[in-house]
């Protein structure tokens, strides 16, 4: 589904990763974690284009996309739920799932509308609220609600659990589990590393640039290190 | 009624005609600073060349013996719009979008260039001195007994004021009920999340040029007719006028601009009123001024909220 393949990406003159190489398979949960700095987000967002890797390839179902420009990946199958979710604060719940959607028709909206309605009850409720001043577990659903407006092939979550009541931790990541189940390929990236390990199928470990480690989930659950280092003993 | 409130009624009267007329200038400051929080400053000459535009038209109407006012002006109208529009487009992918996203001053002076030379470029090509713009629209309603003070509502005055209402109720439709609407209102919230969503952020720009432009097309065709002739500076004194009324409004809000432009008109003409015609830019500035002080957001502009 996607590949990245050995990326250096840049900050100006500042190198943040150092030849990183990512496989994402279809179906799949894949999580990255690793401490604030490691480079998790400018992970994510090089696949989304922005900033741009300066070398190495990024392959999305087999097309080479790592210089076109974001706004082009982002309606090639992929949606991403970003860091700080983002939703648009002065749009209502609704306006925000259609910007989500934009380029599909109508039809197309109403059914997404139904089913993100149907994975999110509170979003229904919500409906004509504006989305800056609901919560912030609320404006997390919305997020991965307008993400999923677009029927992505992928879809990929920048800490979803951040700032989080556990009890909404928990929703979230049973929806994540249960996107999985409808065929939607999860790529991961959390703090939160315990729960993101157990419900991935294989995680990779990023540290200061460069991916230490990767495994099946449950491995790296097991491995030593992780625990000392990213799960607390 | 007494002559003094007559009197009042009558500057109300033409401080709302001209305040609408800023409100429609104001509003393409606005929005392009709801964007990407730039002032475009040619957009005072991007109304200019409206105007003049809009005269071209009206002189080769009449040149062909095309003398039907419905149609001059329509034909007058269109013309403007589509010729300051494409200039409002052009000047974007000129002058301001190789240069989005660096220093806050970098536009800034990109802008004030374009609008040096856009102004010098129409005293070269249409010379510089005032040129006649024919009325059209004659004839006025008069309020009052004839031996004393009369209130008169000029036929042009209502027309800028019907005008400026339908350009107002089209925008407010546009941008709360539209898809394009709804994405400009989306890309001046978060731009970078919108091209997240596959949008594609340099054609919205774009639009809130174009809708700009020809916003300020409608009012240079009325002020045009209006005030009776334009020059290449026609543009200058209006755009600032405008921007204040939108900074008065606060900047990036739409009802906010209708609001400061309304204010800013009535401001004025009370100030000709009953001072002198001669204080009346000073009032508008110190209002600028003033509001700049005490309520830098302007009256309908909110302070920015995040929730984290």
């Amino acid at each position: 589904m996607l590949v990245v393949d050995n990326i250096h990406t840049h900050y100006g003159k500042i190198e943040a990763l150092h030849g990183v190489s990512v496989e994402v398979n279809k179906g799949e949960i894949v999580s990255l974690i690793g401490a604030n700095g490691a480079g998790k987000t400018t992970l994510l967002m090089s696949v989304c284009g922005n900033p741009q890797a300066s070398s190495g390839r990024i392959l999305l179902e087999g097309r080479d996309i790592t210089t076109a420009p974001t706004a082009e990946i982002m309606r090639s199958g992929i949606a991403i739920v970003p860091e700080g979710r983002r939703v648009f604060p002065g749009l209502t719940v609704e306006e925000n799932l259609h910007m989500g959607g934009f380029f599909n028709t109508k039809s197309e909206i109403q059914k997404s509308l139904e089913h993100v309605y149907e994975l999110f009850p509170r979003l229904k409720e919500r409906e004509h609220q504006r989305a800056g001043t609901m919560s912030g577990g609320e404006q997390q659903m919305l997020a991965i609600g307008r993400a999923l407006m677009s029927r992505p092939r992928m879809i990929i979550l920048d800490e979803p659990s951040l700032g989080l009541a556990p009890i909404i931790i928990a929703q979230i990541f049973e929806i994540i589990g249960q996107l999985r189940d409808e065929g939607i390929t999860v790529f991961l990236v959390e703090q939160n590393a315990h729960q993101a390990l157990s419900l991935a199928d294989r995680g990779y470990v990023l540290e200061t640039g460069r991916i230490r480690l990767h495994d099946t989930g449950k491995n790296l659950l097991a491995n030593p290190e992780i625990r000392e280092a990213y799960l607390g003993g | 009624m007494s002559e003094a409130l007559l009197y009042f009624i009558q500057q109300l009267i033409n401080g709302l005609t001209i305040g609408s007329a800023y409100a429609l200038i104001a509003i393409g400051y606005t929005m392009v600073y709801g964007i990407i929080g730039m002032i475009n400053f040619a957009h005072g000459e991007i109304y200019m060349i409206g105007a003049y535009t809009a005269l071209i038209a009206i002189t080769g109407l009449a040149t062909l013996g095309v003398t039907w006012l419905p149609l001059v002006l329509l034909v007058a109208l269109v013309c403007a719009m589509i010729v300051s529009s494409s200039m409002g487009w052009a000047v974007e992918r000129v002058a301001y979008r190789p240069v989005r996203g660096r220093h806050r001053l970098i536009p800034l002076i990109s802008a004030i260039g374009m609008s040096i030379f856009l102004q010098n470029y129409v005293h070269l090509a249409q010379g510089s001195r005032n040129i006649g713009f024919p009325s059209l629209i004659e004839g006025s309603f008069r309020f009052g007994s004839p031996e004393n003070f009369q209130v008169s509502l000029s036929f042009i005055q209502i027309t800028i004021f019907i005008t400026t209402l339908i350009c107002m109720t089209a925008l407010s439709v546009f941008i709360s009920r539209s898809r394009t609407g709804r994405a400009c209102r989306a890309v001046s919230q978060d731009l970078g999340m919108a091209s997240l969503l596959g949008i594609d952020t340099n054609r919205i720009i774009s639009a809130t040029f174009v809708i700009g432009a020809a916003l300020a097309a409608v009012a240079g065709l009325l002020l045009g007719m209006y005030y009776g002739s334009i020059d290449p500076l026609f543009g200058f004194i209006a755009g600032l006028k405008a921007f204040t009324a939108a900074v008065l409004g606060g900047i990036g809000s739409i009802p906010g601009a209708m609001l400061g432009g309304l204010i800013l008109g009535v401001a004025e003409s009370m100030t000709s009123g009953y001072l002198s015609g001669e204080y009346k830019d000073v009032i508008s500035f110190s209002l600028l001024i003033l509001i700049l002080l005490f309520k830098p957001t302007g009256l309908l502009g909110k302070p920015e909220v995040e929730k984290i």
